[in-house]
């Protein structure tokens, strides 16, 4: 029988990628497009890429995307782009017929062929299950209200994130991995989040009692409540969910509730198909089921006697089916797993049994100032369990010693406090611990990369990080793993290592975003906390990282964060302008490009006081007086401070000047009061530490004389309101505004001016312009944010004015007033005597 | 009379991670840095690039960044680091007792004849 497959799209939609289909080799179809079932073709096209026509079924309307990264999506630390694993490019370079959306829902083994929901019926000669798992509901009362959720699949994400939006309380149903990782992206999303665990202890599969108080403590202190012991007894609500009752009668209020109490192998269809089901799909060392040709994979099946639900075992697994396919029968002999929780800030790792018992012997080392917890469980000389918290740095290595079975008589005195001591010496070599471990040690367990692995990928060829993330995708994932991999990089290539073009400097491995994000997730309030927990390379960073994270506190932290003095660059440090000759320039403020006889006079007098030898008019409508040296800067300002003025910040990564033109109190086009309200804009705004520099203009008709359509923030009146423009620059690449949006009065002009720059105050990278930056981001993005969003827009607005009040002192005033006055002067001076 | 060695001032009056110049009268400026490790090293405040004053940059491990346009300069040695090639005079410096200390013939050999 023959059966045509891809010779037509699917019905007006991008379902589905086709490649010629006439070919002769035998056909694999996979059900399932998720971790598993492309694994197992990853491994198969590894080892003999021609050798099955390939033909992925998926339920889902996605590529193959990383199921595990799904918490870090929640959480808003990575976007859905980021964690797909396989793109349509892969798909279509490797020819493989891509269904999606369209799940498969008949087996016929005798036929040979499988039916999916569309009616679309496919033959194979080789069939592989990899169907998954799907979550276990609790069967209480109301748990098919609207409202209630599992946490699976992207569409959960979008589930979440859309009451997230909405507000309100959540409770999580399930204090284990899954369950948490939920509960802090809600908490992130800024929901109030419950969490309620059936058990006594946390996460009690994965850590012991110890472990899991202080795992609960820590998720309390980020302001989530967590009740242990907490049976629920039915979900109330009236055609929606509104909370959840316990058995002892306790009602927690919830507009959404997380069901996250486990998984259970899928295997309906493997059940109507007639194979052999235990637990899971019985599988044979080879992945195959009671039907030879048959195969299956991943948590849907069972392994004598075990089944799986994490994703270290599925890697294994894919390996062993693709030998067979391939004919070199190797055979899984199952997984030991290991546990690490992805939330971030808190290192959570645990492999093994720990529950204790005949001959088990307790190695325990606490550290309650640094909130360590280790312990390590030894029998008959072998590590067979590990718990740690607060420091996971030798997790792997715990792990290694225990698959391996390494007899550890010798070193267990040291073992606890890691490897580096228990291999000799006791100083701490981080590189040498990477050295000693084995081949088969998993360096990225999102990935299941081992270190062989990423060995070979450099040995082929790859020389910087970014590189081994894209040719084995260690690290690629949560980067929880970046420092291992550098360092086997650097053990491999010596000094050929490249590195990445995307790190903040060459003090870290991480960029921007990352720092940032930890800034905040992990409440960082120093820079040298901030290098210490990010593990950076210099003892005190760098020119280029130093003003970047000072930046980020005082962004983070307005009020409380204690600028650094030492980490500005040198105009900032001295509120001046550095010129060639080593003096500096002034610029006063002048508000919307306005001044008085009084100012003039003050300028004036400053000029020929101090002898300066240029005064010139700015592009930004105000007077630059030049050549003053450092000694006399004090001096200067407090001149110009006794007429009134204050600095023009001319000289920083902040809001410069708002450049007005005269509006319709004087021009006979004007249409609004320009220059009033770019003297608003520039109260409002001045003084605000940015990114990088940042100009407001404000022109009174379209004919633009304040040249708003080059600036960060430009607004042109018209007759009916004020146009808002975003995004201009004038510099070496000129960039026109795009238009945000229209707003029909000054005060809306102002508030949504204030959100704009606090967006980018938050957003934006150190040293990213306006301009780049929209260009990175889209502007669409920026509209969602400021235009659509109301309510976000008032946050913002209410965040840079709540940082404002701590920004508007004078700095100059301050100078006057003695602040940092070593920064003036000299330390001595040398004058040669007369004689000797 | 101090002997070779110029007493400039006492350890306090410089904060770690910064600098504080010393004129010379008739000579080159000098920088004195202490590093955040506090480390005290000196140099002629003329960056060999653009004459940039050094003591205006940031002091970083045992580095100083030229405000002017970024050369990272060895506060041990002078020697411009990195892809630029250039030296600034070191001048010797001890510190005794709190004070620091600038070698004399270092700092008075640096005036114009």
């Amino acid at each position: 029988m023959e059966f045509q497959i891809g010779t037509e799209p699917m019905a007006g939609s991008e379902a589905a990628i086709f490649v010629p289909s006439n070919d002769a080799r035998e056909h694999l179809v996979v059900i399932g497009n998720g971790m598993a079932g492309c694994r197992a073709v990853e491994e198969l096209l590894a080892r003999d890429a021609g050798r099955y026509r390939v033909t992925i079924f998926g339920a889902e309307p996605h590529v193959n995307y990383n199921r595990i990264m799904l918490s870090p999506v929640l959480a808003g630390e990575k976007t859905f782009d980021e964690i797909i694993i396989n793109d349509r490019t892969w798909y279509a370079d490797n020819r493989i017929d891509l269904i999606v959306a369209d799940p498969v829902i008949a087996i016929d083994r005798t036929a040979k062929t499988v039916t999916s929901q569309s009616g679309r019926t496919v033959a194979y000669d080789k069939l592989l299950i990899a169907t998954g798992s799907d979550p276990f509901i609790i069967p209480v009362p109301g748990k098919d209200l609207p409202g209630v959720i599992s946490f699976r699949d992207m569409k959960d994400v979008d589930a979440m994130l859309d009451a997230a939006n909405r507000g309100g309380d959540a409770v999580v149903i399930g204090g284990g991995l899954l369950g948490l990782e939920a509960a802090q992206g809600l908490t992130l999303r800024g929901m109030k989040v419950t969490v309620l665990h059936i058990m006594p202890t946390l996460m009690e599969r994965q850590l012991d009692e110890a472990a899991g108080w202080l795992l609960k403590s820590a998720l309390e202190a980020r302001g989530q409540t967590i009740l242990t012991g907490a049976d629920t007894a039915e979900i109330c609500g009236d055609g929606k969910v509104e909370g959840v009752r316990l058995k002892d009668g306790t009602l927690i209020p919830a507009s959404l509730v997380v069901m996250a109490v486990g998984i259970r192998p899928c295997v309906v269809l493997a059940r109507a198909a007639g194979l052999d089901i235990g637990r899971g799909i019985k599988v044979d060392d080879h992945m195959v089921t009671s039907d030879p040709d048959v195969l299956a994979v991943g948590e849907c099946v069972e392994h004598d006697g075990n089944v799986y639900g994490l994703v270290a075992p599925l890697w294994d697994m894919c390996r062993s089916l693709a030998d067979g396919l391939t004919d070199r029968h190797t055979g899984y002999k199952g997984s030991v797993t290991s546990t690490k929780l992805k939330v971030a800030g808190l290192d959570v790792f645990s492999a093994g049994d720990f529950s204790g018992g005949e001959g088990c012997e307790d190695i325990v080392l606490r550290d309650a100032s640094r909130g360590v917890y280790k312990r390590v469980v030894v029998k008959e000389d072998r590590v067979i369990g590990a718990v740690l918290y607060g420091d996971t740095a030798d997790g792997g290595w715990y792990f290694d010693l225990l698959k391996r079975g390494e007899n550890v008589a010798d070193i267990r005195d040291l073992l606890i406090f890691g490897q580096a001591f228990a291999s000799g010496g006791g100083a701490l070599d981080p590189k040498a611990a990477v050295a000693a471990l084995s081949d088969d040690a998993e360096i990225c367990g999102c990935n299941g990369v081992s270190k062989g692995q990423v060995v070979a990928c450099i040995n082929a060829g790859a020389c910087s990080l970014d590189a081994v993330r894209a040719g084995c995708k260690a690290s690629a994932s949560c980067g929880s793993c970046t420092g291992l991999v550098e360092t086997i990089l650097a053990l491999t290539l010596g000094e050929d290592v490249q590195s990445g073009p995307k790190t903040m400097c060459k003090c870290t491995s991480f960029g921007h975003d990352d720092v940032r994000r930890e800034i905040v997730a992990q409440g960082m309030t120093s820079i040298p906390e901030v290098m210490q927990k990010l593990h950076w390379s210099t003892p005190d960073g760098c020119s280029s990282c130093r003003p970047a994270l000072n930046y980020y506190l005082l962004c983070a932290l307005p009020g409380a964060y204690v600028d650094d003095q030492q980490s500005r660059f040198v105009n900032e440090r001295m509120h001046a302008n550095i010129q060639k000759d080593g003096t500096y320039s002034v610029v006063p403020r002048m508000w919307g490009g306005l001044t008085n006889p009084r100012e003039l006079r003050a300028i004036a007098d400053v000029v020929e006081k101090f002898n300066a030898p240029m005064v010139k008019v700015t592009g930004g409508q105000r007077l630059d007086i030049f050549g003053i040296k450092k000694e006399d800067l004090p001096a200067v300002w407090a001149d110009l401070n006794a007429a009134g003025m204050v600095s023009g910040h001319a000289y920083g990564k902040s809001l410069r000047t708002v450049k007005t033109c005269v509006g319709s109190e004087w021009c006979r086009f004007g249409t609004q009061d320009s220059t009033g309200l770019g003297v608003k804009a520039e109260r409002m705004t001045w003084g605000s530490w940015m990114p990088h520099k940042f100009k407001i203009a404000v022109s009174g008709c379209p004919r633009n004389c304040a040249e708003a359509t080059i600036k960060d923030f430009g607004i042109v009146c018209v007759d009916s309101g004020y146009e808002l423009h975003v995004g201009g620059n004038g510099g070496i690449h000129v960039r026109v505004t795009d238009l945000l949006c229209k707003v029909s009065t000054e005060q809306e002009a102002l508030d949504y001016c204030a959100a704009f720059t606090q967006l980018y105050r938050e957003e934006a990278r150190y040293l990213e312009r306006t301009a780049p930056w929209i260009e990175r981001v889209g502007v669409d993005y920026v509209k969602a944010r400021i235009v659509e969003d109301d309510a976000g827009r008032e946050a913002l607005r209410a965040r840079f004015l709540f940082s404002q009040q701590f920004m508007q002192d004078d700095p100059w005033a301050e100078r006057v007033a003695g602040e940092h006055a070593e920064l003036h002067q000299h330390i001595a001076q040398v004058r040669p005597l007369e004689t000797v | 009379m101090t002997g070779d060695w110029l007493d400039i001032g006492s350890v306090d009056q410089i904060t770690p991670g910064n600098a504080r110049t010393l004129p010379v009268l008739g000579g080159e400026e000098i920088a004195i840095f202490r590093t955040t490790s506090g480390d005290f090293h000196a140099l002629v405040n003329r960056c060999p690039h653009k004459q940039g004053p050094l003591s205006q940059g940031i002091v970083h491990g045992g580095v100083v960044t030229c405000p002017l346009h970024n050369w990272n300069i060895s506060l041990k040695t002078g020697e411009a680091l990195g892809e630029d090639k250039g030296c600034v005079p070191v001048i010797p410096l001890k510190v005794d007792a709190g004070r620091i200390f600038l070698l004399r013939d270092a700092v008075i050999g640096k005036r114009a004849a």
